[in-house]
């Protein structure tokens, strides 16, 4: 569990001043200009060496993320680009560092443009978040007043602007290159990789995309070292995260945890137990609703980390996670997933758009049990069909919650099949004939 | 050069080639829909996946580079499952309406459902249905059909240049639109119907006309621009129901023009099927020995330089000079080949060829454009230089434009003046843009027929020679001087020396009462008012357009379908198109009765086949030897044509075509063609509806 000394996000629940003299007060913007003197290689350096995995869910080493940027610029610029687009259902940990920490985002932000020889960062915030780009906004004046940023950066010598851009609310327009696209003023589609935004990226130049949370704890990282922060967590799951519990437990929160803590504990501690207790437990899903599903039983024991996660078939992604008691109608939980990837695929490659409407349709009759046994197959071929065969990964997300489904909960669907047999009479509910299609080749 | 393995077999393919490219260096057939060798990548129907050893998941081939000794499979058991994904994903939404589709038997998505799709669907739910879009009068659209792949959009953005093509909406919702219920505003919107993969943009005018296994396919050549676009006629019994590009890199790559592709039903009507003969005013039909007789009464007694001819804008080589031997044999040598009173100098063909080469747009730097609109007078051509633009980047391919241009030109030209004065300024480095032709390495110059049917084009031609030269335009190594024309005939007539011999009358002198007796072979822009009332005038062609109810005598003749031709572009590119249909009625391929007059006048001209009047032709100029081929050659002798440079008037150039659907006899009998001139060119009269 974490101590209240390793917290690098002291005004998370905004109890304090979130203007840059309480941020200074926490220790915010206490001699940028020498972190900045220390070079963008040894900042770099650093940052790998703490371990830090990016926290928007796909865990990609960040210190890694930044080396890829070009050493010297051909000519265009370089960008940083910080995702502020959060709209994973269940997940709100960005949001409390907009409107409580902004000014750790914003230091942070320089000393990442300093690293990677940006001299602009945009930061694309979700539209919902009114308050919080105001917050951000008001924070940015404050430091352009105080000359943190701006010309010569904090005295460092190093220019940096810093600009936020608000989206319209897409789910797509999170992943990194379809917001790029929507930075750049195009429909927010997912471009192809490669070439990775590090060779082209924001208007064809260099460009880092982050996370707001992996942005916000470099400052941190930078100051106290990356030994500190390596020596949180678990071996190549260092540090600390913004965690949130949402569902049904007695205290939804947004917290800040090592990784490696027991997903019972943190619920027990941060969520304040399920509600009826523990054996009222039905499924968590860990992170976002992009995730497999977990059931009571690998709950039990799972580490809230990347790789137990991922041993698990499941993942962290943002760390956000939903839990389900057993009042919870499970399929139809995931049946509105189904309904949200549907609602939010950009339509832009044919696994993805046409795979979610199909995935949905057929949650939708499973919620009834209106389907027949062979079809919970089908839907996992249809699943399979769609992941890993689109240009980004909302065909992932879309498949992984069925899957997991499937995996932990098919006992459940083939009841409510049976049950609704049994009350209309028992016959073939699909027309078409089922089994596997032979192709013609 | 990187090398590659595909399935076992090593490739060596050049650096930055997808991996798509590679298979086919390999001889694998790779199945697609979005992807378009000449449109931007977009990877979004995910047919072409294949499997890259060592990467996580398979990629899509078209738009993933290539790295050297990277292994490519395209025909395992992973690829072969996400291609039967694919297409089943595809099938789930599209409605099978093959039966009653016109994409049917040339459709992609039919082909590869062939090869990859099941023999049942597994889909159980209500298929989506999509609202039909209103593109204008030419594409049709059946949007339910549609799979999404965004090849119109990119080619409505980045060829055509014309960016009135979306999606909107998103997911399965996701819909190609114009956004506003208005035609395409492009004279290049029916190659969307040959990039659409499916059957959602088809062609209006040919709907449910044919199946593609009907057709008789005919190679030909288009006529209704001077850009000699490889044409594929599509006929059934007696009728053309389409026109298709062929594919030809040199001049159109796979596009053709809208009036080239859907004016073909003009054929079908105000043809001239029988000879008539005025008698008492009115015209009578006639049988052909009566028609020729007339013609040899009216004749009897009439010298040689009282006697004239002019060739029209659609003829082809064969028929001009069977006409101006024709006319020679009647001692006459009042032939002329420019109806629209345009001025040349032929002494050399550098002087009336387009001398880069479409082809050679490409490789320019710079472009100066002296009154012309090519987007009107030669679209096809227009979409090269609109490519060139594109693909030198911003700043990478200035273009100038001397004329103000009726139509957005589909790329960023600066209109330098409204008239030739600015040729003076450019020359004596007054005008900034000389230092933009002067810094080109290759520097282009375009002069259009807006420049050279002028009292002053003898000067206005000889001043952009000049220009050329000084900028070094032309030398040795590049020649980038350029003339535009718009009429198919016109550099073969000059090739023939369809001109005024030695004291002989040029077209706008035969017509104001120089001859008693005119021959207009298929001639009909201008106006008929300006024939001397006392003139007899035959009239021979195919349309029963404004000449010839003007005329005195009509012999019916084929047209561009119905006879086997040959044509110079404007490149000076001689090619030869065949024939596909017979002429209707009466009507006779138009050498054949020119020689078959000779005969009644007592003057046969010495040639009774196609062959041996093609051995003429060569004999005439040796240029027509070489067929579809064209010599790229530089320019050895920089003097300039003829031209006294101090006649330049300073009036402003004025464009050549102001309804580009209704530029000659068969545009103006098209319905098809009637509508679009409707629409895009008198909006106003549909708004009055």
């Amino acid at each position: 569990m974490l101590q209240d000394k390793d917290r690098i996000f002291t005004n998370i629940y905004g109890q304090n001043d979130w203007r840059l003299t309480g941020a200074r007060q926490r220790g915010d913007w206490a001699d940028t200009a020498a972190i900045l003197a220390r070079g963008r290689d040894a900042i770099i350096n650093e940052m790998k060496a703490s371990g830090l995995r990016g926290r928007g869910g796909a865990g990609f080493p960040t210190g890694v993320k930044w080396s890829f940027m070009p050493k010297n610029s051909d000519g265009r610029p370089h960008y940083l680009v910080i995702n502020g687009d959060e709209s994973e259902p269940g997940t709100c940990k960005d949001r409390e560092i907009l409107r409580h920490e902004p000014h750790k985002l914003i230091e942070s932000a320089l000393i990442a443009s300093f690293a990677m020889g940006a001299h602009a960062a945009y930061i694309y915030i979700r539209g919902e978040f009114f308050n919080e780009a105001r917050h951000l906004q008001i924070a940015i004046d404050e430091a352009y007043a105080a000359g943190l940023i701006g010309k010569n950066a904090a005295g460092s010598g190093w220019d940096f602007d810093f600009y936020i851009h608000r989206g319209a609310g897409a789910y797509i327009c999170g992943e990194e290159t379809a917001l790029l696209e929507s930075l750049e003023g195009k429909k927010g589609q997912p471009r192809m990789k490669p070439p990775f935004p590090a060779a082209m990226g924001l208007y064809g130049c260099p460009t880092t995309v982050n996370n707001v949370e992996s942005i916000s704890v470099a400052s941190t990282i930078l100051r106290r070292g990356a030994t500190w922060f390596s020596s949180l967590g678990r071996p190549n799951n260092a540090g600390t995260k913004l965690m949130a519990i949402s569902g049904h437990v007695n205290t939804p929160c947004v917290f800040e945890e090592e990784l490696g803590v027991p997903l019972k504990d943190i619920i027990e501690k941060h969520g304040g137990g399920v509600r009826g207790g523990w054996d009222n437990l039905l499924a968590v899903i860990p992170g976002g609703c992009s995730v497999p599903v977990l059931p009571k039983a690998i709950c039990e024991t799972v580490l809230m980390d990347f790789d137990s996660l991922r041993a698990e078939r499941s993942g962290l992604g943002t760390a956000c996670m939903i839990v389900m008691d057993k009042s919870t109608d499970i399929v139809r939980a995931i049946a509105r997933f189904s309904q949200f990837f549907k609602h939010e695929s950009c339509g832009q490659c044919t696994p993805c758009r046409e795979g979610t409407g199909w995935m949905m349709r057929v949650m939708q009759r499973m919620v009834e049990g209106r389907a027949e046994l062979e079809e919970i197959d089908m839907l996992e071929q249809v699943t399979r069909q769609v992941e890993g065969h689109t240009i980004c990964a909302l065909g992932d997300a879309a498949a992984w919650p069925i899957q997991g489904l499937i995996r932990h909960f098919r006992p459940v669907m083939e009841d409510r099949i049976r049950a609704y047999k049994a009350a209309h009479g028992g016959g073939q509910i699909t027309q078409v004939p089922l089994g596997i299609p032979v192709a013609a080749e | 050069m990187v090398k590659v393995t595909v399935d076992g077999i090593q490739v060596e393919v050049p650096n930055g080639s997808s991996a798509l490219q590679a298979c086919e260096a390999a001889g694998k057939e790779i199945p697609r829909f979005c992807f378009h060798e000449r449109l931007s990548v977009a990877g979004n129907c995910r047919m072409c996946l294949v499997q890259v050893v060592r990467a996580p998941k398979p990629v899509a081939s078209c738009g993933f580079p290539v790295a050297e000794g990277m292994e490519i499979l395209t025909d395992t058991e992973i690829v072969r499952k996400a291609r039967r994904a694919v297409m089943e994903f595809l099938l789930i939404n599209h409605p099978l309406d093959c039966p009653i589709c016109d994409q049917g038997g040339e459709c992609d998505l039919q082909d590869q459902a062939f090869g990859y799709g099941a023999d049942h669907s597994r889909y159980q739910e209500a298929k989506r249905a999509v609202t039909d879009k209103y593109l204008g009068p030419l594409v049709k659209t059946v949007m339910t059909r549609c799979i999404q792949c965004t090849r119109c959009v990119r080619f409505a953005t980045e060829i055509a240049g014309v960016p009135e093509l979306g999606a909107v909406s998103r997911g399965e919702n996701m819909e190609i639109t114009n956004y506003v219920e208005r035609a395409l505003t492009s004279e290049l919107s029916g190659n969307l119907i040959d990039i659409c993969p499916v059957g959602a943009l088809t062609s209006k005018p040919y709907a449910f006309t044919a199946r593609p296994w009907e057709l008789k396919r005919t190679d030909s050549i288009d006529v209704f621009d001077a850009v000699g676009t490889n044409i594929s006629l599509q006929a059934r019994g007696s009728a053309v129901l389409r026109i298709v590009p062929r594919v030809n890199d040199e001049v159109n790559e796979e596009w053709l023009a809208d009036k080239g592709r859907f004016a073909m039903d003009g054929l079908k009507h105000r043809r001239l099927d029988r000879p008539w003969v005025r008698v008492h005013g009115k015209l009578q039909p006639v049988s052909w020995q009566d028609a020729f007789v007339a013609i040899g009464r009216r004749l009897d007694g009439v010298p040689g330089e009282r006697i004239g001819a002019i060739a029209g804008d659609l003829c082809d080589a064969e028929s001009m000079l069977a006409l101006k031997d024709l006319m020679t044999a009647l001692g006459s040598s009042n032939v002329d080949c420019r109806q629209d009173g345009a001025q040349y100098d032929v002494s050399r063909r550098e002087f009336y060829t387009f001398g880069s080469g479409i082809a050679g747009i490409e490789d320019a730097d710079a472009l100066l454009i002296v009154g012309s609109v090519p987007r009107q007078e030669a679209p096809v051509l227009n979409a090269r230089i609109r490519k060139r633009f594109v693909s030198a980047g911003r700043g990478g391919f200035p273009i100038g434009m001397i004329g103000a241009p009726t139509a957005d030109p589909t790329y960023r030209a600066e209109v330098l003046g409204d008239g030739p004065g600015v040729l003076a300024e450019l020359r004596n480095g007054s005008h900034p843009f000389a230092d933009v032709l002067k810094a080109a390495k290759r520097p282009m110059i375009i002069v259009g027929h807006g420049a050279l049917v002028r009292e002053d084009a003898q000067a206005i031609l000889a001043a952009c020679w000049a220009l050329a030269a000084e900028v070094g335009a032309v030398g040795p190594d590049w020649n980038g001087f350029n003339v535009l024309h718009t009429a198919a005939s016109r550099v073969a007539g000059l090739d023939l020396g369809l001109l005024p011999g030695p004291g002989g009358r040029s077209a706008a002198g035969m017509m104001s009462g120089g001859v008693d007796v005119l021959w207009l072979l298929g001639a009909d822009e201008f106006h008929t008012a300006q024939i001397g009332a006392q003139t007899f005038v035959i009239y021979q062609g195919h349309h029963g357009d404004a000449a010839a109810a003007r005329a005195d005598v009509i012999l019916p003749g084929a047209s561009f379908a119905e006879k086997s031709g040959t044509y110079v572009n404007t490149e000076g590119r001689v090619q030869r198109s065949f024939r596909a249909l017979m002429p209707p009625g009466d009507a006779r391929e138009d050498w054949r009765i020119l020689r078959a007059f000779s005969e009644v006048v007592g003057k046969t001209l010495p040639y009774d086949t196609l062959e041996s009047l093609r051995d003429r032709l060569v004999a005439v100029n040796p240029v027509f030897r070489v067929i579809g081929g064209r010599d790229v050659a530089g320019v050895s002798d920089l003097t300039g044509p003829a031209g006294d440079l101090d006649t330049v008037s300073p009036a402003p150039f004025l464009p050549v075509i102001d309804d580009y659907y209704q530029t000659n006899p068969i545009c103006r009998a098209s319905p098809t063609m009637g509508e679009c001139s409707r629409i895009y060119v008198h909006p106003r009269t549909v708004a009055a509806e």
